[in-house]
């Protein structure tokens, strides 16, 4: 089976195979990313927007350049700054974008299901680069990419998400591609930032930072946003560090060869020691990064070619 | 006028809690007599035969939003009239939380000439507790009574200050007034659309602890009996909210119970993928919540079943989940929804019916939602198992945001009845 997908909206619809799918092709795209010429025809004369109604940076340059290297026409729209601060709804929107016939949509929208609801009035492949605290499904791929070159594997590893579960998107996706690659996942956090009923998600949750990552092959970060951090989640910065900081004395209890990721941007003393995001033999951040441009290379080229063999006019 | 007799009808007493074949007739806008013996001693120049189908008393929804004033477009009282009708309720006790509230008589008395003019069913107002429903000045609740509210409610708005409530509560108390109240925590359900748990946690939505139901309940039984007032809670959803009811009941607080058709019948995996056609206030529950509240209307501890019937149109729907409007009209489906229930042998025919016509008649002191001599006629004949499939398109309201859209259902009204009138379909065809 290959990568059947019409939109990538999260990872909860995929098959296992599909993300087996699209991981074998962006290792493909690794390679030609670290090659001299790193450029591919694979989206020659298609039309990408990146629709980001919440500030990003980080994502948008990611897809922005995934987009080029694929020889596609790639344009940016700030919606923050659009008719959308004039009143216009997300369905208006979606229907004024989709009568300029672009091939791929990428958007990120402050609020959780924006992005299922736009994919179902428009005609092309659209690709959910976040929405509230629902799926970031490239996240998750880019993640998953990552911990299989370093681990060898993306089954059957002791994988430890650490912080603030409750309001992450990041997590969520996490949570899902890794179960449905059939890894222990455990949750480590404040009881007040594990989101209810995730005992239900067959992961095991920890309020014990030492226990949660024991022997953990896998220590993933979650950044901690500032405006959470005064007495209303936790009491403070500085006893969030304390108890959920990953530092060296932490780490040593996770798997000797234990790597460590982060999905950026990262709060340096508050979730994470700075020397252990640097350390090159523990940190893949800097990889994480990498594995995003080929991922969403991957994704961007495999919707668009279900879209190429099978069109399709929705009902607007 | 002529009497009019139906007879070989399967009648649906919610007084008796019995379903028997009988005949019924109806003279100068009454129930004139009904009874299970045979029929033929009486005459009738007008006589009908309801072979397969059932009487009950009209249905009395408590708690129904029609848009006027302020939003005519999503239901007016002529289409709300026709959606009753159609669902075979024969009276409806509107809520006041238009644009503006009503809050004044003068607000009630516009409302109350659109609805003679205009509805083809009965209509019975209720007004605001507090001025604009904001929870800080008493409303005229004396001039109201009199323009005729036959209860007030600041609707889904929690009051706050307590004194301000504890006031009103004792005023309304001391002029016999029925004080209809919301029971959410506040704060704590301030900016949730899902009921916290593994469903809301995946969709990643703002969610509240079904607790917060518990939590106001506690307070406003402590209210209840602080000030003696007659409380009538709008929506029980929750398990853990009833033991604190048929407490309070116990302790002959005068306080009674509803819940509305869609926590009745529906649960929170039904929202699937974000559909906000099913988004209401208060957010679906739990299976396990559902079946609770099943079973406390069976038992009575949960008096009445309503549509809980809120308009809203298609823009304020098409919208993510989290800043869509909340609500589903619900006047039409009311009836076939309940029947799920009855199909399912939850609950009977009998107890279905006193929830939606008896239970509600009393509280409100109404003389309808009975089969008794002496009742206005008000009545909806209808077959159970006749099978329908819900298209919104078809619907009377004028807005059609309905969670049972394609849902196929069992149970067709064939006619409704206010005071002897026919008012929907017939039975003579």
């Amino acid at each position: 089976m290959t990568f059947t997908q019409r939109h990538l909206l999260g990872i909860e619809p995929l098959h296992p195979t599909e993300i087996t799918a699209l991981l074998d092709l962006a290792d493909q795209y690794v390679d030609l990313n670290r090659s001299a010429s790193k450029h591919s025809d694979a989206l020659a004369g298609l039309t990408q927007i990146n629709m980001f109604f919440e500030n990003s940076t980080r994502t948008q340059a990611s897809f922005e350049l995934a987009g080029k290297r694929l020889g596609a026409d790639v344009m940016n729209m700030a919606m923050q700054t659009s008719s959308t601060k004039k009143g216009e709804t997300l369905i208006d929107t979606a229907l004024t974008l989709n009568a300029m016939h672009p091939d791929l949509l990428v958007v990120r929208h402050p609020q959780s299901g924006a992005v299922d609801l736009l994919a179902q009035k428009v005609n092309c492949a659209v690709l959910n680069a976040g929405d509230g605290k629902h799926e970031h499904p490239t996240q998750a791929m880019l993640d998953a990419l990552t911990i299989r070159r370093a681990k060898g594997r993306l089954h059957r590893l002791r994988i430890a998400i650490c912080g603030d579960i409750a309001h992450s998107r990041v997590a969520r996706s996490n949570i899902l591609l890794l179960g449905k690659m059939e890894n222990r996942v455990r949750l480590v956090g404040p009881p007040t930032l594990i989101p209810s009923g995730m005992s239900e998600f067959g992961v095991e949750v920890f309020h014990d930072m030492a226990e949660g990552i024991q022997d953990a092959d896998v220590v993933m970060m979650l950044r901690l946003q500032k405006e959470r951090m005064d007495g209303g989640f936790i009491p403070s910065e500085r006893e969030y560090y304390h108890r959920y900081g990953l530092d060296a004395e932490k780490l040593a209890l996770a798997a000797p060869d234990a790597i460590v990721m982060h999905p950026g941007p990262m709060n340096r003393g508050v979730e994470i020691d700075g020397d252990i995001a640097d350390d090159i033999n523990r940190s893949v951040i800097q990889e994480q990064v990498e594995m995003g441009v080929a991922v969403r290379m991957a994704a961007m080229d495999l919707l668009a070619r279900n879209h190429k063999a099978r069109p399709r006019e929705v009902e607007v | 006028m002529a009497p009019r007799l139906i007879r070989n009808i399967k009648l649906v007493d919610p007084e008796t809690d019995e379903v028997a074949t009988g005949w019924l007739r109806i003279l100068d806008g009454l129930i004139d007599a009904c009874g299970t013996d045979p029929a033929a001693t009486l005459s009738s120049d007008d006589v009908t035969d309801g072979r397969g189908l059932y009487c009950a008393p009209g249905i009395v929804d408590l708690g129904v939003k029609v848009c006027e004033p302020g939003e005519r477009h999503k239901e007016s009282y002529a289409s709300a009239g026709r959606a009753a009708a159609a669902g075979g309720v024969t009276t409806i006790i509107t809520r006041p939380d238009t644009d503006p509230a009503i809050d004044t008589p003068e607000a009630l008395e516009f409302v109350a000439r659109r609805a003679t003019e205009d509805a083809i069913v009965r209509v019975h107002h209720m007004a605001a507790l507090t001025k604009a429903r904001a929870g800080q000045e008493m409303a005229e609740i004396g001039f109201l009574k009199d323009a005729g509210a036959v209860a007030f409610t600041d609707c889904d708005h929690v009051i706050a200050d307590t004194k301000v409530f504890s006031r009103a509560l004792t005023y309304a108390k001391a002029i016999d007034a029925l004080v209809m109240v919301h029971a959410q925590e506040r704060i704590l359900s301030k900016g949730a659309v899902a009921t916290s748990g593994k469903f809301a946690s995946l969709r990643g939505l703002p969610a509240a602890s079904p607790m917060a139901e518990r939590m106001e309940l506690d307070r406003l039984i402590a209210l209840g009996e602080m000030t003696g007032a007659a409380l009538h809670i709008d929506q029980i959803t929750t398990a853990r909210a009833l033991p604190a009811l048929a407490r309070a009941k116990a302790n002959a607080v005068n306080i009674t119970a509803g819940t509305s058709i869609h926590h009745l019948t529906l649960n929170a995996l039904d929202i699937s993928d974000y559909r906000t056609f099913f988004k209401v206030k208060p957010p679906l529950r739990d299976e396990e919540d559902r079946q609770a509240v099943v079973e406390a209307l069976r038992e009575g501890a949960i008096d009445v079943l309503s549509s809980m019937h809120t308009p809203q149109d298609e823009e304020s729907k098409r919208l993510p989940y989290e800043i869509a409007a909340a609500g589903a009209v619900a006047l039409e489906t009311l009836l076939p929804a309940a029947l799920r229930l009855y199909h399912a042998d939850a609950l009977t025919l009998p107890q279905l019916f006193r929830a939606m016509t008896l239970a509600p008649a009393k509280r409100l002191g109404l003389d309808v939602g009975t089969l008794r001599p002496g009742a206005p006629a008000d009545l909806v004949i209808f077959d159970p198992d006749a099978p329908v499939m819900i298209d919104r398109t078809k619907l009377e309201s004028k807005s059609k945001n309905t969670p049972f859209d394609t849902a196929r259902l069992q149970g067709k009204v064939r006619a409704t009845f206010v005071g002897g009138e026919c008012v929907f379909g017939g039975l003579d065809a």
